[in-house]
């Protein structure tokens, strides 16, 4: 029944806007309008565009002001800081232009309609003034150029030796986390070892592996250089940290990296924003498949302390599934035993059978 | 149509002897596989209209699931079928295909044949003089091999596992493998297909474009006195053949892995269960082979348009175009820049940073020249004599867009704020201005300008200015918030963000800019309207309607095989003699020699008047040389 009246309606306006256009058309034969190079509609557009930069411009200068801080989203990392800094500084000298420029381009039309009774202004060129228009232009970006180069360079800079070190993993559709444990040392991998109860492809052939831990959150220090070291399993997927202006593909075959340091923890954002609910998030931010758009995972940055106090209390994957030990070599059962905190667990007589098909790894 | 006129040609283009075959044209030699540029052009312009129409609606569709989450499209299931979930609501997968044919239908068949070849089909052995393009033949089959790879790619819509859904830029792994979404089988086979005949149909046409430019000229038609428009054609065509290429090359790369076993770009790849045996392959090497072509692509789309509106913006200024010189300066560096800047897409893929810093360096050095072109362009219209013809319209509109869209591009050249706005709706907002919307004026533009020489007829203006102010102002509601979200750092290609309590707000924005997306679309409408009842119905154009002076405007109303009954005729100055000091009418058209223009000629162009009296050979032969 709606979607008849509403069916009608839309066949109505259209008729009407035919009719509309049809006694237009008369109209204008027979005034002989549109036989002329300028009708009065000239003017209207003229105007129009003078409307469209006064309603447009306000409208954008209102919005970017009342709601700055919808848009605006809160930092929390060091770098984020300065790459904010530069963007707020760009986004001046590009407003300054944009403003004058979109300012001539709808006034112009205004001033300079046409009439019969005056003639264009023969201007075909002006040396001094393209030359300045070359010129200065590359000095403001030469300027942009050389401080975002200083600030790029810093932050793509070899991370601090005493970084938190973190590793996360993209797969579709989700982030796995891997911590270096007691030792902090990374075990490695390799994507060969994948398997149902090793999802990170962990090398367990390697003593450092034995004291990882894995987790369902990423925890991080606050005011402590952290490092990400970043892979990914399947297809390409990008760890994004929003709110620590932090972006770096995960690539099947080539690890990447990217540090930062944190500077509020989540309960001093919660304070910062007013909401009680805030945490900070992890997205992803490379097309990856039809779960791209949930590939969510939580962030808590705490106090050192505290966070020492978390790691502490974190079991090693080895510890949570004594189950992995079977990918470990027979002459360092024992090490991995101690090393990830399983010690006391009595002698499993399942990793007698074990082969060890990694070891050659 | 009058074809035998041809034969009065003092016999400089060799093709000419020819022409005979072409006297009893049947129906399809002459609609269908016709050799001539004019029909060329139009088959182009139709079929890259139905694209235009069919991406727009893709476009409104996923707008639809992002501004209204909730809505039901339960009303669209006798279209979509089973892309459509039991609860009314599109597919994930699905959006992301739509997501994937929308970029693609738009910047490939859209902008680049539907712009680049109808106008430099139609345009270019008009406004250089020519009777036709220097091989019709490669012309008609540049037309269907797009025709073939427009087929192809249609198909693929109507695939049970979905077309290409990887993302119009087919990043491998995800398109490698069919395993990691079901768009990547067969749909990507076919989306492979189609590129691989459209990168075919380009360069079939782009050779012609160039060897056109280069050798048949009309007497008199140096460079120096080429319309803009044709410059643009010109290095766009330039651009094209170099880096197309690459793409073909990525491409076979590409289908080599996917078919045939090889690592080129894989490695270390579990998926599905299993582990894959490719190793040694790298992903970022398919990035950077992509954007070889992709970022010269952008200018592929935008030059055109900047030259189409660098002849409309003159004309209905009458006044010359500011820094004719510069502006032709301006084309080649962005035309070479484009070549050097593709990693600036690539930043945060973990190349090297250094290698970043100098991308970054390139991409600035690019704004500069692009700088110049909006300087030029507003001093065009200062103090003009401004007639607002819808092109006109549509030309301002670009250079607003332009600027808007390129000043973003500062922002995302600096890879320092580019790590936070990289793959965000930012960008999203960025291209769409400077090369979505830009380019689509342009073509707006052309049409509207070249109508009358097309049909013989003219559209209708005050449709026109509806068309005009509806769509600008759509344009600018759809694409100026997407900024806001993001910078509130929105990823793009989400389905939905109500997993992210960071993403979880401007639902009313988004709602804003889907409502702005119908109005806008609905406003095409009026276009195609306009545009087909006056191919049949609309008042009949004179000869030269917006009182042009470049070429193609002496032509008859509607010009037949060979352009030109007569004579071609003979060029003696540059295109933008608009309002000349001491001229009675304010416009002088290419062919008007100076000597009967001794009221309104410049001291130099006096001198010139001797050597054009004594012989019209003497010009063609210092100025062009290669003619004979
Ligand atoms: C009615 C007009 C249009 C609307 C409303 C529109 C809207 C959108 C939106 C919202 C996206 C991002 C979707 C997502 O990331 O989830 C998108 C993607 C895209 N659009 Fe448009 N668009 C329009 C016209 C155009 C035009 C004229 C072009 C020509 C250049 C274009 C080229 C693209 C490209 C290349 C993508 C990226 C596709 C991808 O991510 O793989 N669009 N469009
Ligand atoms: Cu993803
Ligand atoms: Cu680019």
């Amino acid at each position: 029944m709606f979607e008849i009246i509403i069916t009608i309606g839309v066949v109505l306006l259209l008729v009407i806007i035919f009719m509309l256009f049809r006694i237009g058309r008369i109209v204008g034969i027979i005034k002989g309008s549109d036989k002329q190079l300028v009708s009065g509609s000239n003017q209207v557009n003229a105007v129009l565009f003078l409307v469209f930069l006064l309603v447009f411009g306000g409208l954008f200068v209102w919005y970017s002001y009342a709601h700055f801080d919808s848009y605006n989203l809160p930092v929390a990392s060091e770098h984020g800081v300065v790459t904010d800094r530069l963007f707020w500084i760009t986004t001046a000298v590009t407003g300054v232009v944009f403003f004058i420029t979109q300012f001539l381009l709808f006034t112009f039309p205004l001033r300079y309609q046409y009439r019969d009774d005056r003639k264009a202004h023969f201007y075909p060129d002006n040396h001094k003034l393209e030359i300045a228009w070359t010129v200065v232009p590359a000095i403001v970006l030469a300027g942009l150029v050389t401080s975002g180069l200083m600030v790029w360079s810093d932050i793509t800079d070899t991370a601090p030796e005493d970084s938190e070190v973190v590793e996360i993993m993209g797969h579709q559709f989700a982030w796995k986390v891997r911590y270096p444990g007691k030792d902090n040392k990374m075990g490695g991998f390799d994507y060969r070892l994948t398997m149902d109860d090793n999802p990170m492809g962990v090398d367990f052939s390697d003593q450092n592996s034995f004291d990882d831990f894995s987790a369902g959150q990423i925890y991080l220090p606050v005011n402590k250089n952290v490092k990400f070291q970043i892979r990914a399993r399947d297809v390409l997927h990008s760890v994004y940290l929003p709110h620590f202006r932090q972006k770096m593909d995960a690539v099947p075959g080539m690890p990447t990296t990217f540090w930062f340091k944190p500077t509020k923890t989540t309960e001093q954002m919660r304070q910062e924003t007013g909401n009680a609910e805030f945490n900070y998030e992890l997205a992803c931010t490379e097309i990856c498949g039809n779960g791209h758009f949930s590939m969510r995972m939580m962030v808590i940055v705490v106090e050192e302390a505290e966070y020492n106090e978390w790691k502490a209390k974190q079991e090693s994957m080895i510890q949570k599934d004594p189950g992995l030990l079977k990918y470990v070599s027979q002459n360092l059962q024992e090490v991995a035993m101690i090393k990830s905190g399983l010690e006391s667990a009595p002698t499993n007589t399942e990793q007698d059978k074990s082969e060890e098909p990694d070891s050659s790894m | 149509m009058a074809t035998a006129d041809i034969h009065v040609d003092e016999g400089l283009q060799h093709h000419d002897d020819h022409e005979h075959d072409h006297h009893d044209q049947n129906f399809w030699t002459k609609y269908v596989f016709s050799e001539d540029h004019k029909t060329i052009a139009k088959q182009f312009l139709i079929t890259g209209i139905f694209w235009a129409l069919l991406g727009g609606l893709m476009s409104v569709l996923f707008r639809l699931q992002l501004g209204f989450p909730d809505m039901s499209l339960e009303w669209l299931r006798p279209i979509l079928g089973g892309w459509l979930t039991d609860a009314g609501k599109l597919d994930t997968e699905f959006y992301l295909a739509l997501v994937t044919m929308h970029g693609t239908i738009m910047v490939f068949f859209v902008l680049t044949a539907g712009l680049s070849g109808t106008f430099s089909n139609f345009l270019i052995p008009l406004q250089v003089g020519a009777r036709d393009m220097a091989s019709g033949f490669m012309n008609m089959l540049s037309y269907w091999f797009f025709f073939a790879s427009s087929a192809v790619m249609f198909t693929s819509l109507f695939l049970s596992t979905g077309p290409a859904s990887g993302g119009w830029v087919i990043y491998p792994p995800l398109s490698a493998l069919p395993q990691a979404m079901s768009g990547s089988g067969l749909g990507m086979t076919l989306w492979l297909v189609s590129m691989a005949l459209f990168i075919i149909s380009t360069l079939l046409g782009g050779i012609n474009y160039v060897t056109t430019v280069i050798n048949l000229r009309t007497k008199g038609m140096s460079f120096s006195k080429l319309p803009l428009t044709i410059w643009a054609f010109f290095l766009t065509a330039v651009i094209g053949l170099l880096s197309f290429p690459v793409l073909f090359a990525a491409a076979l790369l590409l289908i080599f892995d996917r078919s045939f076993g090889t690592s080129f770009y894989l490695s270390d790849i579990y998926i599905g269960g299993e582990a894959l045996p490719n190793s040694g392959g790298s992903p970022v090497l398919f990035q950077h082979l992509f954007w070889f072509l992709g970022h010269p692509e952008v200018y592929i789309v935008l030059l055109p348009a900047l030259g189409i509106t660098s002849e409309i913006i003159s004309t209905n200024s009458r006044k010359p175009i500011f820094g004719y010189r510069a502006m032709i300066g301006s084309l080649l560096g962005i035309a070479i820049l484009s070549f050097i800047v593709w990693a600036h897409h690539m930043f945060v893929t973990g190349m090297n940073p250094f290698l970043g810093s100098i991308f970054m360096l390139l991409t600035l050095i690019i704004a500069v020249p692009s700088a110049v072109k909006v300087f030029n362009y507003l001093t065009t219209l200062w103090r003009g004599n401004l007639v607002f013809t819808p092109a006109m319209l549509f030309s301002i509109g670009l250079v607003s867009f332009f600027i808007s869209g390129g000043l973003t591009g500062i922002h995302l050249g600096n890879a320092a704020i580019d790590i936070q706005l990289h793959d965000t709706y930012f960008v999203v907002a960025h291209f769409h201005i400077v090369m979505g919307s830009a380019s689509f004026f342009g073509m707006l533009a052309g049409i509207y300008h070249w109508f009358p020489k097309m049909f013989g007829r003219m559209m209708d203006r005050r449709l026109g200015y509806l068309h005009f102010w509806l769509t600008f102002i759509g344009v600018y509601m759809v694409f100026f918030p997407m900024h806001y979200i993001g910078m509130a750092g929105f990823p793009r290609r989400y389905y939905s963000f109500t997993n992210f309590d960071a993403f979880n707000s401007f639902a009313d924005l988004n709602a804003l800019i889907s409502v702005a997306a119908i109005i806008t679309l609905a406003a095409q409408f009026i276009f195609l309207f306009n545009f087909f009842y006056c191919i049949f119905r609309g008042r009949k154009a004179s000869a030269n309607p917006w009182k042009s002076n470049t070429l193609e405007w002496t032509t008859p109303r509607n010009p037949g095989h060979g352009n030109w009954p007569g004579e071609i005729p003979t060029v003696y100055r540059w295109p933008y003699d608009y309002s000349k000091p001491g001229a009675e009418e304010d416009f002088i058209p290419q062919h008007i020699p100076y000597s009967e223009t001794p009221e309104s000629n410049l001291p130099h162009e006096n001198d010139l008047v001797r050597i054009e009296t004594q012989d019209g050979d003497a010009i063609r032969v210092s100025d062009q040389g290669t003619e004979e």
